[in-house]
């Protein structure tokens, strides 16, 4: 059974407490949230703007608001959640920086993830080829892809420490295992637990 | 996907403020000797824990599902009560009630006056949301039942969803407002005021006091067309009606030439026989009235323990998606569970009696996860 699960979605139900009360932005069909929920018992709360998703999120008996990202967080109440989950989003939102602030006011912590553009084969794919890169972690062309912005590890590390975010955990994933000889270069995703310096 | 009807059915008649007792209105006047109509569908379990209450709109009734045995008209919402449909009568006790302030069997202006034996007409206190609610909880009490599975209904009765979940959060399992809103806007007020002007400039209207001689026939038409135009959309009646004419060729006379206009003299003076002017009147000012915007929704609660599914329609603009949203807005403040869906439909605010595949799909799978105990 957990063969068939992502790894992605492994870490973080390992990551939360039991019981926790999570936000998950941009939730899809709701598999994350319903593992959360069998595995740790979680409150969860669903945003997402597609309908068929949303759909399928209210068969699960998820409890889901259908809007985008950016107004999802807004009216909350500082700290609701325990976790705000990010994951596989940021390079599809237009105010990345907003909804991160965002999320760490809403939520005690914050998981963040993303594939990592700076992936040695996205690196030869750029340098050699001198095409974008298509991998299991960005698998779309150019004119048909979601993603609005590239980034990487290096990148969201020294984002937070220029907002003066802390990292409590990082995590570096290839296609099914752990990452941990140079994960710059080989992890394809990467999973983060921020929270604001203070909290 | 095709199911069975309820079968024939009939409205019942509830009565409660037999005096020395009475019932203290928002206002502060009071009624005695109110009578509630009411339907019933299903089989209330020995807990009575499966009762969900459906809440109708402006011109609605009592007789929401199955077909009526005096008249065989199905109900309002025939389409989402029965067994195996989204209000499903092999699970849930359906209950549904006139408002108070209505003239199809509860309490109204038209109802007679215990006092002159006369009709009440303007001598009918101004009712609210909240004193149509509280005629309900009264029925729900003669039930024994004390906690509602759920509150569900759409425009003015999914006001009375949000009301019951606000004054009775622990009496509310789930309510699912559609298509409706925490308060009036000034568009909507100033809707509702060209229908109570174009009621009250007909000099059959008679200052409210017309029982004896008819209706104010013509205003109450006037008014139910403005209703429909509110109801539909741009599109709708476009796919509906275009620039069809009735006749080949325009008459260059003030008849009705165009689909459009026959189409809503149809419904105005079909309206006419079957609704009281004067509820015209109480209800739409009843809706004016209504407001639970901000700190009023659901006072001293920290934690909503209701749970709620809100649903709006795309090209609703007369309860647009964004007053659904203020309602999510308020519901998050109070840490509630709560569903969201913007609908996709062309019909306007007339969706929630329309879309019943898509609001079927959604509330079946919502009320699925409401545990009955």
């Amino acid at each position: 059974m957990m063969e068939n699960i992502n790894l992605d979605y492994r870490i973080i139900a390992r990551i939360i407490t039991q019981h926790a009360h999570i936000l998950d932005l941009g939730c899809g069909s709701g598999e994350l949230l319903t593992l959360l929920i069998r595995e740790k018992q979680a409150l969860v709360q669903g945003i997402e703007l597609n309908d068929e998703e949303m759909h399928r999120c209210v068969e699960k008996g998820l409890t889901v608001l259908q809007g985008d990202i950016e107004s999802g967080l807004v009216d909350y109440p500082d700290k609701s959640f325990d976790y705000v989950i990010l994951n596989q989003i940021m390079q599809e939102i237009k105010k990345a920086d907003f909804v991160i602030d965002e999320a760490l006011r809403v939520g005690r912590k914050v998981i963040v993830g993303f594939p990592n553009f700076a992936h040695i084969k996205a690196r030869l794919t750029l340098m050699f080829a001198g095409k974008t890169p298509i991998n299991d972690a960005l698998p779309y062309y150019w004119y048909e892809t979601p993603n609005i912005r590239f980034l990487t590890i290096r990148d969201f590390v020294e984002y937070c420490a220029k907002k003066n975010i802390i990292i409590e955990q990082k995590y570096f994933l290839a296609k099914s295992k752990l990452v941990r000889f140079l994960p710059h270069l080989f992890a394809l995703n990467s999973l983060f637990v921020i929270k604001r310096n203070g909290d | 996907m095709k199911y069975a009807s309820i079968g024939p059915v009939t409205t019942h008649f509830f009565v409660f403020a037999q005096p020395p007792a009475s019932l203290t209105l928002e206002s502060g006047r009071s009624l005695s000797h109110v009578t509630v109509a009411f339907e019933t569908y299903g089989n209330l379990n020995a807990q009575k824990s499966n009762a969900i209450l459906v809440c109708h709109a402006l011109s609605g009734d009592a007789h929401a599902g199955g077909i009526s045995i005096e008249d065989n008209s199905p109900g309002w919402w025939d389409g989402m009560i029965g067994p195996g449909k989204a209000l499903d009568t092999d699970k849930y006790f359906i209950i549904c009630s006139n408002v108070l302030g209505g003239c199809r069997g509860t309490t109204g202006p038209s109802s007679n006056n215990p006092l002159t034996g006369k009709p009440y007409a303007l001598d009918f206190p101004l009712i609210t949301i909240a004193d149509m609610v509280e005629a309900q909880r009264n029925l729900i009490d003669s039930f024994g039942i004390e906690k509602l599975l759920c509150v569900i209904g759409g425009s003015m009765g999914g006001m009375q969803a949000l009301q019951w979940a606000s004054a009775y959060p622990e009496r509310v399992r789930a309510a699912i407002p559609i298509a409706t809103a925490l308060k009036h806007s000034p568009q909507q007020i100033a809707f509702d005021e060209v229908i109570r002007q174009s009621i009250m400039a007909d000099p059959a209207w008679r200052q409210g006091y017309y029982y004896e001689h008819g209706q104010p026939e013509k205003g109450l038409a006037v008014a139910r067309m403005i209703g429909h135009i509110t109801f539909m959309s741009d599109l709708s009646m476009e796919e509906k009606f275009s620039r069809k004419l009735k006749n080949e060729k325009l008459s260059f006379q003030f008849t009705d030439d165009f689909e459009v206009e026959g189409y809503l003299r149809y419904r105005g003076n079909n309206f006419v026989k079957r609704f009281d002017a004067n509820s015209y009147l109480y209800i739409t000012k009843a809706m004016d009235y209504f407001d639970l915007s901000g700190d009023k929704f659901m006072p001293g609660v920290k934690k909503s323990p209701v749970k709620f599914l809100v649903i709006s329609f795309k090209s609703d603009w007369l309860y647009p998606s964004y007053q659904s949203q203020d309602i999510v807005r308020v519901l998050k403040q109070k840490h509630a569970y709560t569903t969201y869906f913007d609908l996709t439909s062309t019909y306007g605010h007339d969706a929630f009696l329309i879309e019943i595949a898509d609001e079927t799909r959604l509330i079946r799978n919502f009320l699925a996860n409401i545990r009955i105990d």
